[in-house]
């Protein structure tokens, strides 16, 4: 198990469905939802979230900067 | 927001342990507003619109930068980074930046300019001010084509890359070689720190952020003029999927724009290119 725990916040109505994060993520955390937001694009979410170690990539390469990042040592 | 929270093994965290204040790694520059950026999805400008808005941020300017915004999908940049920003006429940002840094030597200006407005009918411009080595950065996106105008040839289009106007590729014959402008800017002696970077994935991106802090500084230093281009994909006017117009540039632009530094001197000493 990893040593560090992440988890990702995505603003899902600042999300233009690029999925750049989707394929930034190390770790197959993130993916495109099948549902659209209010713009009608598919937003990104995470769908596995027990393997993010958030390592920030998505955030980084986000154009629209709609990723928030947290990070805590596993207890 | 989408926590997706499902049961999970105890020795994992709950997701909601995770999002605290304390442990935030990552999160949007206090400079970028709310406005949604009016860049299609995947767009390179908005990666470099981040980087822009966190170095100045991080290193206290906001109160003594100028933005020049080009002619180009950048047009708006002034909607998205709360900096001071002057509009300028197509190609001319470099000579709007001549006299912003002129009139305010104390100022941080900077230019934002694509590869149509700079490459093209900029290129005066852009090499008299390179030449006299203002006291300037200058932020050159090169994605290869005319992104705003409905994507068309320009002057850095890659041999045989199809463009609404070279619907076959373009030819060498009739519209000439792929201009490597950067080299150029290179050769004069204005110009203290010359780079070529790229935002296509997290690795090429934080390199970048760190070539503009190092421009950013050179210009505080009154170096002389700082050029850092950007190569990029415009994934619209390519007719690509955003994953897809990465994987491209990586294949083909990245070959013929190779990354890294061009010179790394001060005002007055000659490349050694």
């Amino acid at each position: 198990m990893a040593k560090v725990q992440g988890a990702v916040v995505v603003d899902k109505e600042g999300c233009k469905g690029c999925s750049l994060c989707v394929e930034a993520c190390p770790h197959d955390v993130l993916a495109l939802h099948k549902e659209v937001n209010s713009k009608g694009y598919h937003y990104s979410y995470m769908s596995n979230p027990d393997a993010c170690i958030g390592c920030a990539n998505c955030g980084v390469v986000c154009p629209d900067t709609c990723i928030t990042i947290y990070r805590a040592k596993a207890s | 927001m989408e926590l997706n929270v499902v049961t999970k093994p105890e020795e994992i965290m709950d997701i909601k342990e995770i999002i605290k204040p304390e442990n935030l790694v990552y999160q949007k520059s206090e400079l970028l507003n709310d406005d949604i950026m009016h860049y299609c999805p995947g767009c390179s400008h908005g990666v470099v619109h981040k980087i822009l808005a966190e170095l100045i941020d991080e290193m206290g300017l906001q109160e003594k930068t100028v933005g020049i915004a080009p002619v180009g999908c950048a047009v708006f940049a002034y909607n998205y980074i709360d900096i001071d920003w002057q509009e300028a006429a197509h190609g001319r940002a470099p000579a709007v930046a001549t006299g912003v840094a002129r009139v305010n030597p104390d100022n941080f200006v900077f230019t934002y300019q694509g590869d149509g407005d700079l490459a093209s009918i900029g290129a005066a411009e852009i090499m008299h001010a390179c030449n006299r080595g203002e006291n300037i950065l200058v932020i050159f996106i090169n994605n290869g084509i005319y992104g705003m105008t409905g994507g068309q040839m320009a002057p850095t289009t890659l041999e045989g890359m199809v463009t609404a106007t070279t619907p076959n590729g373009r030819n060498v014959d009739l519209n000439g070689y792929p201009m490597k402008i950067t080299n150029l800017i290179a050769q004069l002696p204005g110009t203290s720190y010359v780079t070529r970077q790229a935002v296509h994935t997290a690795a090429t991106a934080r390199k970048c952020k760190r070539s503009l802090k190092k421009a950013i500084q050179n210009v505080l230093d009154k170096k002389g003029t700082s050029f850092v281009e950007v190569v990029s994909t415009c994934n619209s006017g390519w007719k690509m999927s955003p994953v897809e117009a990465n994987k491209w540039m990586d294949e083909n632009m990245i070959p013929y724009y190779p990354l890294g530094d061009l010179k790394d001197s001060v005002k007055g000493e000659h490349s050694e290119n």
